[in-house]
């Protein structure tokens, strides 16, 4: 390619695009500045040095990254909401008696993500939640097991894994017997069998 | 004839108005078609001719940028028929299949972000084999790897959006992940660095899941937060990035020699 020079436009089509391509010859600077970097003319008295610029330059910066640093708090506080209409943590279900021994009730399975097993001589609540990767496992009443339709993990009555990917078995949750006479489920508190935390007389009580 | 019509055509205001320079019949006016327009601007003003041989390059990377404009046509299509509300969005991606003039519409959605993904690994695959990566390109490079992870985000948050079981379990499982996030995450190293008197500062109901899905599980917030990323914040962040990562191709020397 040739170099390109203003000869190359065609007469015909002038640009009226002001950004040229290299013109020859280079335009000279003002004379003042040639004479002020020359030293010849003092220089002119100024309001405001370029080091006096720090401070207020300074000042305004820190500002405004201030202001973005708090508008990114509040962007982020706006991702978690002050409600949750989630349903609530601890709830009621039913009398004690109301768990046959050797049962397994789904009635808030659904709802609250438990399952309240009579077992082992103990009332207890069973997390739905698989403890492979996060599914729902399904109760087989006749081969009396939990049995997940992800990945095949299977759990016996009492949440303890014996097939399947599962790692670990079905954790379990605090349960009590309320003022209403109602056994309680509460989910903020877990226990996990197999590191021996489910022994605790909070999460079973006596059938 | 044609070339007189012609002429008159270049002589116009609104023709110069909108290109502003000559015919390109010489190499400064070629360089300028180039130069002064927003789109061609971002490619190379020359290229290779070894360098665009389909044996070398495969096209992946214009196929990529070709899949994503399919991905945003038929995306904003479906949108006209799709709610993200969870009472009715399985309704309307079923809708959308049997009820709506060219049901095709989701299923040309659907391969296209899957073939979207295998032209993004292959584009890697070539970039990386060619050697591409090297000095001076490796700043493109790692925008690329972004724009990879940004094309299964899109993906990712794509896939919830049908509500069906799959969908559900699918982004379940995944936002798991989520869960184990050093420091941010409930169950992630970390978390219970953060206690007051006992009580952990970071639990399932404000840890970096929680964020995400906006609620402990996957539910109906999550729906809408999935969707709002699938449509807007993803895509605007990969257009962004594509229009810098073409643009520096061209900065960088054009599209690599062969090796």
């Amino acid at each position: 390619m040739a170099d390109p020079t203003v000869k190359d436009r065609p007469a015909a089509w002038p640009s009226p695009w002001p950004y040229d391509f290299p013109v020859e010859g280079k335009v000279p600077a003002a004379p003042d500045k040639v004479a002020r970097i020359a030293g010849v003319e003092p220089a002119r008295p100024v309001a405001m040095t370029r080091r006096s610029l720090f401070g207020p330059a300074f000042l305004g910066w820190g500002a405004f990254l201030t202001a973005v640093g708090i508008g990114k708090l509040g962007l982020v506080r706006f991702l978690f909401p002050n409600v949750s209409f989630e349903t609530p943590q601890e709830f009621p279900t039913d009398k004690p008696e109301t768990f046959a021994r050797d049962t397994v009730s789904e009635t808030w399975k659904e709802t609250n993500g438990v399952w309240v097993a009579n077992v082992e001589d103990s009332i207890i609540a069973i997390s739905t939640v698989c403890t492979h990767l996060g599914c729902t496992p399904n109760w087989l009443p006749a081969e009396s097991k939990f049995k997940c339709p992800c990945h095949g993990s299977g759990y016996y009555m009492n949440g303890v894994n014996f097939e399947g990917p599962t790692p670990r078995p079905l954790e379990r949750f605090r349960v009590y017997v309320g003022d209403d006479g109602k056994l309680w489920v509460d989910k903020n508190v877990k226990c996990q069998v197999e590191q021996g935390t489910c022994a605790d007389r909070k999460f079973g009580i006596p059938a | 004839m044609m070339n007189k019509a012609g002429d008159w055509l270049r002589g116009t205001q609104v023709w110069k108005s909108i290109f502003r320079h000559g015919p390109p019949t010489t190499a400064r006016n070629r360089t300028m078609v180039m130069l002064s327009n927003v789109f061609l601007h971002l490619h190379p003003v020359r290229a290779r001719a070894s360098g665009i041989r389909l044996s070398f390059t495969w096209c992946m990377g214009g196929l990529t940028f070709f899949l994503f404009l399919v991905e945003a046509v038929t995306g904003i299509l479906l949108m006209f028929y799709y709610r993200p509300v969870a009472a009715s969005a399985y309704m309307d991606i079923m809708a959308l299949r049997e009820d709506v003039p060219l049901g095709i519409m989701r299923e040309i959605h659907r391969w296209g972000a899957h073939a979207m993904v295998i032209t993004v690994w292959l584009h890697m695959f070539r970039v990386f084999m060619t050697g591409s990566y090297k000095p001076p390109r490796e700043f493109n490079w790692g925008i690329g790897v972004v724009l990879l992870v940004l094309t299964l985000l899109l993906s990712f948050t794509g896939y919830l959006l049908p509500w069906d079981q799959l969908a559900v379990w699918a982004i379940t499982v995944g936002t798991n992940m989520a869960r184990a996030h050093p420091v941010v995450g409930y169950e992630g190293p970390g978390a219970n660095l953060l206690q007051v008197n006992g009580i952990a500062l970071v639990h399932s109901g404000d840890d970096i899941r929680y964020a995400l899905l906006g609620g402990r599980f996957v539910g109906e917030s999550t729906l809408l937060r999935f969707y709002v990323l699938h449509c807007i914040a993803v895509p605007v962040m990969a257009m962004v990035l594509m229009a810098v990562h073409f643009w520096r191709v061209r900065k960088d020397g054009g599209i690599s020699g062969p090796l």
